[in-house]
């Protein structure tokens, strides 16, 4: 499922500090600015698995993906806009047909996370157990299960 | 293309690929190795790198210890039967161990979790648990870059080669590869070594095979360089022979679990028949596996397979009967329902949502297709291929244990997630708990052996020569012929890739082949792969992208070809519905419940294969 960028609503991410967020996020190295339009373009599409993660990031919503031609019908579009901390998703169907959907992404802002926070596990007098960092607090159960070896 | 520059980076532990393994392990590695430098290396950006980066439904590892669903060893028996009597107990049974505090630290990072009205988890299956999933990849990436740094973060930069120390090829020393996006040479020195890089989508043929190469089932970006990157230095391996064909809704390949598990449809034939009924004696034939419940998946497949090869198709998953049973014509249960559909394709296959629209498919209506899809090789999900590790000294038998919970056969060298075989069913939990321990074990090796290992100036400089030469070789020859595509000096990497796809799927028991090869047609297509793999030498690039792929092309030929070689030493058919031997058509415990394991030398250019037992620990 190809995407494939709409050359009126992509600025090429002027003044996005990280370039064009398509460009750097693709996790298949396929968008780049097109040599001629300085506008995102996808070099290979048969490379591309419709993942969404340069049209979820788009600030422009510039970004659409037309169905794999081997195998999808005309006519049909799915869309995700962002809310907060989640996605709102567009599906229209062929027969013109739609349907909204909102789901939540995640229950925390991004940036929040905290590393080894209240762990007990000492880094020199435990390294040579089987504890993991911070099992005592996240395992759920008391002990680490073990088994006698044979 | 001029020549590179040349980038050295020195570091004690070096992480490649930062996908769930990676990034569990920078996170671990950091809290037992404060004053480490730990490295990680990836092709991609790490918040949508590897195969959870589109996003997940669900957790398919989890055990609920603190709940008593399961315990560690229920864990054990269960993927064991699953993978028809071969799984190492003591790698299974110490990510089943962990693997729920891996799961409520990513609850804490910001992963959403469906709970009960009791403020439990929600449960899809036994080990399953459903979550709002689409940013698992993010949200899991983000620690791990906060524990490195950015500073110890190399993105857009892919690993080709391991390098092995100067004085001891048993000892690792680092890896080399390429900047995606600018042209330079970038050489890690490490004390250890952490592969937590991808199992192999797009070995086989995949049935869409123009725009839907990309829809492979199994991520498009995982190019078995976990395996490419191990084998060419003489890493032992183990089970390369196992795939996993995913039974999944037809050519938008989205997930069945939810459907079969949590919704409990029906698959029926043409005719409404149910297989799982109608070929239930089938199962006898498999013996004691087959008669255990679950099922295994790959019995499963082959009852379904059994119908389809009989002309029964299409194959039917019934959407409208389960959600009509489920919501009993109540409109507000009909819309929860369908929105839970809906979201599980949302969250993680778009493109069967995209599918479903496009063909006018509403789930409460109209029954959707579903299919058995072409081979993967992997380590984390439903397959079992990697290396041959270690396990944890309180676990693991003097048979499966060298040291260091998670090193292969090389010393100083770790693998985790896809990378590790005989250990499946980690899936995303698992993968990144896996990551974790290889990384501890990690810190405890380089505790132990503080040198630093030393690379030889001379190998540096040929892998540098060898990385670059699709690129020198374009240059030479473009003005050959007056297309680029047609040359008789080179091949690009889409042609090699056809090519590969091709051996594999008609010799080595691919979709056109219906899974079935025998004795004979395995070594055909290996002295093909073998041709494939001396063609690799004239691969052109024009540009670092299709460098890229040239070099994703590489993994991916050691797989194919590890993957044959295994598949012709193993005399029996141990998974049918994933392949079958026709030549030795039965399952046969007495000669085959052992383990396979090959090592590659790289000086003879030859291969070694043997067994090794399969050890009993849980009772």
């Amino acid at each position: 499922m190809p995407t494939y960028v709409d050359p009126q609503s992509c600025n090429a991410c002027a003044g996005v500090h990280q370039g064009p967020l398509c460009v750097y996020i693709c996790p298949n190295d396929l968008m780049i600015l097109h040599p001629d339009l300085n506008k995102g373009f996808n070099r290979e599409p048969e490379m591309c698995s419709e993942c969404y993660a340069c049209v979820k990031l788009c600030p422009q919503d510039a970004i659409g993906v037309r169905g794999y031609a081997d195998f999808v019908p005309l006519g049909a579009s799915v869309q995700p806009t962002r809310v907060e901390q989640g996605l709102r998703w567009t599906v229209r169907f062929r027969d013109g047909r739609e349907l909204q959907f909102t789901y939540p992404s995640r229950s925390t802002p991004v940036g929040s996370s905290t590393l080894y926070a209240d762990f007990t596990e000492d880094p020199v007098q435990d390294l040579r157990t089987q504890a993991l960092a911070g099992d005592a607090l996240w395992l759920g159960v008391d002990r680490l299960p073990t088994l006698n070896p044979r | 293309m001029t020549a590179p520059n040349t980038h050295t980076v020195e570091c004690d532990i070096l992480i490649i690929g930062g996908g769930m393994s990676g990034c569990g392990a920078a996170f671990e590695a950091k809290y037992w190795g404060q004053d480490l430098r730990v490295v990680l290396v990836d092709k991609a950006v790490i918040e949508r790198s590897g195969a959870t980066g589109e996003g997940l439904s669900a957790i398919n590892c989890y055990m609920g210890q603190r709940y008593g669903w399961n315990t560690p060893s229920d864990f054990v028996k269960y993927v064991v039967n699953d993978m028809m009597g071969l799984a190492r107990e003591d790698l299974v049974y110490d990510v089943g161990r962990h693997v729920d505090a891996s799961v409520h630290l990513l609850e804490a990072w910001g992963l959403p979790i469906w709970k009960k009205d009791n403020g439990e988890y929600e449960r899809i299956g036994r080990w399953q648990i459903p979550i709002h999933g689409e940013s698992i990849k993010p949200i899991t990436a983000e620690p791990a870059r906060k524990a490195l740094g950015d500073a110890n973060l190399y993105e857009r930069v892919a690993i080709t080669h391991l390098l092995t120390d100067a004085e001891d090829p048993g000892r690792i020393a680092g890896a080399i590869g390429f900047g995606v996006r600018a042209n330079t040479c970038y050489i890690f020195k490490a004390k250890a070594v952490i592969i937590a890089s991808g199992g192999a989508s797009n070995v086989f043929r995949p049935r869409s095979t123009a725009e839907g190469l990309g829809r492979t089932w199994y991520s498009v970006f995982s190019t078995g360089s976990a395996y490419g990157l191990m084998i060419p230095i003489g890493t032992e391996m183990t089970q390369m022979e196992h795939r996993f064909v995913p039974t999944r809704f037809k050519d938008g390949y989205g997930p069945v679990g939810m459907w079969f598990q949590y919704f409990h449809a029906r698959v029926t034939n043409a005719l409404g028949e149910d297989y799982t009924v109608t070929r239930a004696e089938e199962l006898q034939k498999y013996a004691p596996y087959g008669l255990a419940v679950p099922t295994p998946t790959p019995l499963r497949n082959h009852q379904m397979f059994l119908d389809v090869q009989a002309g029964l198709g299409p194959m039917y998953m019934h959407t409208e009967e389960a959600i009509q049973h489920l919501s009993g014509g109540d409109p507000t249960k009909l819309q929860k329902v369908r929105e839970e559909a809906w979201e599980d394709f949302l969250d993680m296959t778009i493109a069967q949502a995209m599918t479903w629209a496009a063909q006018n498919i509403a789930p409460e209506v109209t029954p959707s297709e579903v299919v058995l899809a072409e081979p993967y090789i992997m380590g984390s999900h439903s397959g079992e291929a990697g290396a041959w590790v270690s396990g944890p000294g309180d676990l693991a038998p003097p048979e499966y244990f060298w040291g260091y919970n998670k090193m292969t056969t090389i010393q100083g060298l770790f693998a985790a997630g896809d990378g590790v075989g005989a250990a499946p069913h980690k899936f995303s939990s698992g993968s990144f708990t896996e990551g974790r321990l290889a990384a501890k074990a990690a810190v405890q090796y380089v505790q132990d052996h503080p040198a630093m290992p030393t690379l030889a100036p001379e190998t540096l400089s040929q892998l540098q020569t060898t990385i670059w030469a699709p690129l020198e070789t374009f240059e030479q020859y473009k003005g050959v012929s007056t297309a680029d595509e047609i040359n008789p000096h080179y091949l690009t990497p889409k042609q090699g890739l056809v090519r590969l796809q091709k051996i594999m799927d008609e010799y080595a028991a691919g979709t056109s082949a219906w899974y079935t090869t025998t004795g004979p047609m395995l070594q055909r297509g290996i002295e093909l792969i073998e041709m494939l793999r001396a063609d690799l030498q004239h691969l052109a690039a024009r540009d670092l992208h299709e460098l890229l792929r040239c070099w994703e092309l590489w993994h991916r030929t050691w797989v194919g070809e590890a993957h044959m070689r295994h598949l012709l030493y193993r005399r029996e058919t141990r998974w049918p519905g994933y392949y079958y031997r026709a030549d030795y058509p039965n399952l046969d415990d007495t000669h085959w419940r052992v383990f396979v394991n090959s090592r590659y030398d790289r000086l003879r250019d030859t291969w070694v294969l043997v067994t090794k037992p399969y050890i009993n620990l849980v009772q």
